[in-house]
């Protein structure tokens, strides 16, 4: 079932968490390959989006290891981090544009930090960023004047802007109409194809994982129970894989 | 050991103490290893220090004001009106000049500083921050805590200088006090050391107002509400924070600079 190690980009071991005395993550074990899009599912409040930012040490594990790229990212300091980060873009939930600079600054922002001064050579890569994310003539807005597709638009245009090898979308679609959330999906897909970026999503979409996903994960209770092709989900006779996949609850009948 | 621990109370100053002195450390070793971005220190300099100028000068002036007529009323019935000079001019450059611009740059900037930075730490762009690989502390204290290194300092001998200006003229125009005897009076009491002791407690002072206001900002929780606690408690732990300090600044300052003498 595991692809040998070279294969894949982020390794994840008995990964544990706890919040407030309440276990979150009960020893996760996953594989993300390079150059595919795994889809990370789950029930709301899982810990879906708390496996997400151990990806690249926003939280650190109470136990467990990660390695990103061959390296293992569990014992780093926030200083230690920043080449990992740097490799890999996080697209958060609602976006988290700074809101005191314009879409242009808020996406030029991480070349700028990275030492970029020539503002022409800026300008056509945030130029280009926008036009992938289908946003160009918004620069001079501010977030706030924007809606939230647009953000979240926006904020992929910064996640990508550095080209990362990886990028770790926390539930893309949430909240977006069945048009917004399309064009999202479709970006995720051209993403993969055009810049051969691993992409990990967290969601509880099942028309968005339908759309771009090449392998998927299921997180319940704290465990990876599935973990296989889209076409062994749709295939499984698994009960709890069934009922998450057509949305039924057993809880009031 | 286990003493001073078992208060809650203890505990949770030291805890805080802690956090605080933890913050300041990283700040200073950025700002030694040359990590300050100049753009976003000149951008704090005109918000916190340019920007509280006026709020400093209307409290210098009639602070200087009210100061000197009370001095005077007293003094008067006892035929010293011309030691009203340097008796304010001592009270505000030791005391009252760098505590009360402390108090009203904790209200303005220190508030300001604690909600910005907690707003962007419940919508998670203090996390994308990160993500982006750029350290918050670099980001966001060290820019503010240079620009409130020089400017404070700045703020309180511009908050003394209106103060001064604002004594001589209600002494001399106002309460008749011979203006030669009361400059001639207030120039020989007052010392270099005095100026000095002003724009040390400045300093410290700025220190306060911008690692409370950046801790308070950077521990938000709770959206909204929690933004709005923290910036609460930042003002208030950073003005008895002042306070308090002050008291211990000025016993420790007055063995280095003695009152009275020459300097």
């Amino acid at each position: 079932m595991t692809p040998s190690s070279g294969k894949n980009l982020i390794e994840v071991r008995d990964l544990r968490q706890t919040f407030a005395g309440q276990e979150i993550l009960r020893g996760v074990n996953l594989d993300i390959p390079r150059g595919e899009t795994t889809v990370l599912l789950g029930q709301s409040g899982g810990g879906k989006s708390v496996f997400l930012r151990h990806l690249i040490g926003l939280i650190r594990p109470l136990s467990g290891s990660i390695s990103v790229d061959g390296e293992e990212i569990a014992h780093l300091d926030e200083r230690q981090l920043e080449p990992v980060r740097r490799k890999v873009g996080m697209l958060f939930q609602d976006g988290a544009l700074f809101d005191s600079m314009t879409v242009f600054d808020n996406v030029a922002f991480p070349l700028r930090e990275r030492g970029a001064r020539n503002e022409k050579v800026i300008r056509e890569k945030v130029d280009r960023s926008l036009e992938l994310v289908s946003l160009k003539g918004q620069d001079n807005k501010m977030p706030s004047n924007l809606s939230g597709g647009m953000r979240k638009r926006a904020a992929l245009a910064r996640a990508i802007i550095t080209e990362p090898a990886c990028i770790l979308y926390d539930e893309p679609t949430a909240g977006l109409d069945p048009i917004v959330s399309d064009t999202i999906n479709k970006l995720i897909r051209r993403l993969q194809s055009q810049l051969k970026v691993t992409s990990i999503v967290v969601t509880h979409d099942m028309i968005s994982t339908d759309h771009i996903a090449d392998r998927v994960a299921l997180l319940r209770e704290g465990r990876i129970h599935f973990d296989g092709s889209l076409t062994d989900l749709h295939a499984s006779t698994d009960p709890v894989i069934t009922d998450f996949i057509e949305g039924r609850s057993h809880e009031i009948d | 050991m286990k003493f001073p621990y078992s208060f809650p109370l203890t505990r949770a100053f030291c805890l805080y103490l802690g956090q605080v002195s933890f913050l300041a450390g990283e700040t200073f070793s950025s700002i030694i290893l040359g990590r300050i971005r100049w753009r976003l220190v000149l951008n704090q300099i005109v918000e916190i220090g340019f920007g509280s100028q006026a709020v400093v000068i209307i409290t210098g002036v009639f602070t200087g004001a009210v100061f000197t007529a009370q001095i005077f009323f007293q003094f008067n019935a006892l035929n010293m009106s011309s030691a009203v000079g340097p008796v304010v001019s001592i009270a505000l450059c030791r005391e009252l000049g760098p505590v009360l611009t402390g108090l009203m740059v904790a209200g303005r900037v220190g508030a300001a500083i604690c909600a910005e930075i907690g707003t962007m730490k419940v919508t998670e762009q203090i996390d994308a921050l990160r993500a982006l690989a750029v350290n918050p502390i670099d980001y966001l204290v060290v820019p503010r805590a240079v620009a409130m290194m020089i400017s404070m300092p700045l703020l309180v001998g511009e908050c003394i200088f209106f103060a001064l200006t604002a004594s001589y003229y209600v002494a001399t125009r106002i309460l008749n006090v011979n203006s030669v005897f009361f400059l001639q009076h207030m120039w020989f009491y007052t010392h270099s050391k005095d100026m000095v002791m002003a724009l040390t407690k400045g300093f410290v002072f700025a220190l306060i107002v911008v690692f409370v206001g950046c801790q308070q900002g950077l521990t938000t929780s709770n959206g909204a509400v929690g933004v709005g606690r923290s910036t609460t408690e930042a003002v208030v732990i950073s003005s008895l924070s002042i306070l308090m300090i002050n008291f211990f600044l000025t016993m420790a300052l007055n063995i280095i600079f003695p009152a009275g003498g020459k300097f």
